[in-house]
């Protein structure tokens, strides 16, 4: 791997709901790196701040400790309109449920635009319709398609309308937040693919924030796990995959079903036992570019076993 | 051989809406033996879930038609039975799992009264204080633990994992010949898929119920089912053994959905094979066979004449025009024969 610039660097983000005497740790301190033009996933079971963090980093919530550098600025420190507009061009996501991130009310083609008023773009009529058929079909849609409503787009199409809004304002880094879990498996491929090209095309950085293991790997680059509000472990894809350290990681890819019946007639589910974290719990790099939250002693005995 | 529980027979459900009248499932053909377990595979709008509601006459009349078919069980047809007939079939002797554990129970009533509620209803114990003995022991039977204390507690007292275990205890009950479970695990969480999933496998073990599992996970289609049935625009288009299905797939719509998923051991940074385009309008179904669109491998007759069902083998039928002995031979897609050559080296 080249060395590639740090675009977005997280560090000890905390992100706390409830009230101050009984919070809810919905992030309990969590740092990490994202490179340019790769894919990092972040996987976990429903719970365990997966979608709050992807939420926090592009400030849809007021986080409650850490920091936050996009392309070596600190975002969380931003408060004119100017810095976020700026912001928000160079970061947009995509969200989970097609269904219900679109306004019923408005065209396919309004949905796309609306961003463009915001930043005042594309004034001259002209030029605004050039740029919304060119994203539709950048997301495989037609020109067409710009005068319809959402309810008459089946849920892939749909979905492909969330993704042309977000890159209508060409950001460089985007947050997916489940984007194929609505979805049917042959459409799911054919929207995993979409990203997949489109990030070769315009060098898109994404967080990929998912609970299908199997897409995630597929996807990605490098994985983080989450796990009751912390990052549990981190690494390249294939290698959290063949040499999981973190117990809860080992757990969470023994219960995944292959569409296999002989693996599947033999394939043991490991059970995860919550382990306390213990005081001197930290961040350790098991192996070159592969971390583990965890004590000396755990991380020791997890490797051995 | 074994005892045969269920036979589906040409069944047709249509619904009339504004636009026309859809025809949901149009002619599913099944048999389900004592003892075994049955997946309905599809995408939505398949019918899948329409031919495992219509087997309990769950389909609301109007807008829903029995449009034709018969459903055999215990020696009668369901279909011609009246709502009262029925209501002593259903939870008795047939029984449903469904997919959200929190819409399937009433969230103003203690589980405990949800589980004796059934037991009472078809006279299955006699007093309440039986019946509560009963419910406990269901509890404890689907692994949730302090039996005695969860048999007060409300719903929304429960996490997801363990209220599907009570939707499970309520199914169980009256000892049902029949289990139908539509996508019992989709809303949960995998780990906890896993452990439902163990759960259902042990209880047939144990009472020899059937089951019928609707799912468009074929990952979990591979961990519980014997057999399969693949559905495509309301027909069943490949029925097999799960081997047959997933090893000698013959239907290009079954090898489209193999095609689609990724492939853990295998990191290729190609394209996933994605089906491309979508399911048909099913008010005005294409004539032939309704796959042809989405098919690269379609022949001039797939747009003229629907094909029927070929004999693969005494187990294994697929709906396929490319079965048909005058049929160009056409191989397995690259990269579902590779991803099958490598099940069978790593998974035996």
């Amino acid at each position: 791997m080249t060395v590639a610039n740090k675009i977005l660097e997280v560090k000890g983000l905390k992100q706390y709901f409830g009230t101050k005497k009984a919070p809810i740790k919905a992030i309990d301190g969590i740092s990490f790196d994202v490179y340019e033009g790769e894919t990092l996933g972040l996987v976990g079971e429903s719970g365990c701040g997966k979608s709050t963090t992807g939420r926090s980093i592009i400030r849809l919530y007021d986080i409650t400790e850490g920091q936050i550098f996009f392309n070596g600025k600190n975002i969380t420190e931003y408060k004119s309109r100017k810095d976020l507009l700026q912001f928000n061009r160079e970061m947009q996501m995509i969200f989970q449920d097609p269904y219900a991130s679109l306004n019923p009310r408005m065209t396919a083609g309004e949905v796309i635009a609306e961003a463009f008023d915001i930043h005042g773009l594309y004034k001259n009529k002209k030029e605004r319709q050039e740029k919304i058929g060119s994203l539709l079909e950048s997301v495989g849609l037609n020109r067409e398609h710009a005068n319809r409503y959402a309810h008459e787009f089946s849920g892939g199409q749909r979905q492909r309308i969330g993704i042309a809004r977000a890159l209508s304002l060409d950001p460089s880094f985007i947050i997916a937040d489940e984007p194929i879990s609505a979805l049917d498996v042959s459409i799911q491929a054919q929207v995993v693919n979409l990203l997949k090209e489109l990030q070769k095309e315009r060098g898109l950085t994404y967080l990929f924030i998912a609970h299908d293991l199997s897409m995630v790997k597929y996807i990605s680059d490098r994985i983080a796990v989450m796990y009751r509000g912390k990052i549990v472990e981190l690494g390249e894809a294939d290698e959290i995959y063949n040499n999981p350290i973190h117990p809860y990681t080992k757990s969470l890819l023994s219960a995944v079903p292959q569409p296999n019946p002989a693996y599947e007639r033999k394939r043991v589910r490991i059970p995860y036992k919550h382990e306390e974290n213990k005081e001197d719990a930290k961040v350790i790099e098991a192996k070159p570019g592969h971390f583990v939250y965890g004590s000396d002693d755990q991380v020791k005995r997890w490797m051995s076993s | 051989m074994k005892k045969k529980v269920l036979e589906v027979k040409d069944l047709r459900i249509n619904f009339k809406t504004y636009a026309g009248e859809v025809k949901a499932v149009r002619g599913v053909n099944f048999e389900l033996y004592e003892g075994e377990t049955l997946a309905i595979v599809g995408e939505s709008g398949s019918g899948k879930s329409v031919t495992s509601n219509a087997l309990m006459k769950l389909i609301p009349q109007p807008p829903g038609i029995y449009a034709g078919g018969e459903i055999l069980f215990g020696g009668r047809d369901l279909v011609q039975l009246t709502e009262k007939e029925m209501m002593s079939v259903r939870g008795n002797d047939i029984a449903m799992i469904f997919q959200d554990p929190m819409t399937a129970l009433n969230p103003t009533m203690r589980i405990g009264y949800q589980i004796t509620e059934v037991l009472l209803k078809h006279k299955k114990t006699g007093s309440r204080s039986e019946a509560k003995e009963r419910a406990i022991q269901l509890l404890d039977q689907v692994g949730i633990p302090f039996p005695e204390k969860r048999f007060r507690a409300y719903p929304h007292e429960l996490s997801g994992g363990m209220r599907q275990r009570v939707v499970i205890a309520i199914a169980l009950a009256a000892n049902p010949k029949l289990l139908i479970a539509d996508e019992p695990t989709t809303a949960l969480d995998v780990t906890i898929q896993a452990q439902i999933l163990e759960l259902m496998k042990e209880i047939q073990k144990k009472s020899n119920t059937s089951i019928i599992f609707i799912t468009h996970d074929l990952g979990v289609v591979a961990n519980i089912a014997d057999r399969v049935a693949v559905m495509y625009a309301g027909q069943i288009v490949e029925y097999g053994t799960v081997n047959d299905i997933f090893y000698n797939p013959k239907h290009p719509y079954t090898w489209g959905l193999l095609g689609s998923m990724p492939d853990l051991d295998n990191n290729s940074n190609e394209l996933l094979r994605a089906i491309p385009g979508s399911p048909p309008n099913l008010i005005d179904p294409p004539i032939g066979d309704a796959f042809a669109p989405r098919n690269e491998y379609a022949l001039a007759i797939d747009y003229e004449k629907e094909p029927p069902m070929f004999q693969v083998s005494d187990t294994h039928y697929a709906k396929t025009w490319l079965l048909h002995p005058d049929a160009p031979k056409i191989p397995l897609p690259e990269a579902v024969a590779r991803r099958i050559e490598g099940y069978q080296q790593g998974g035996e």
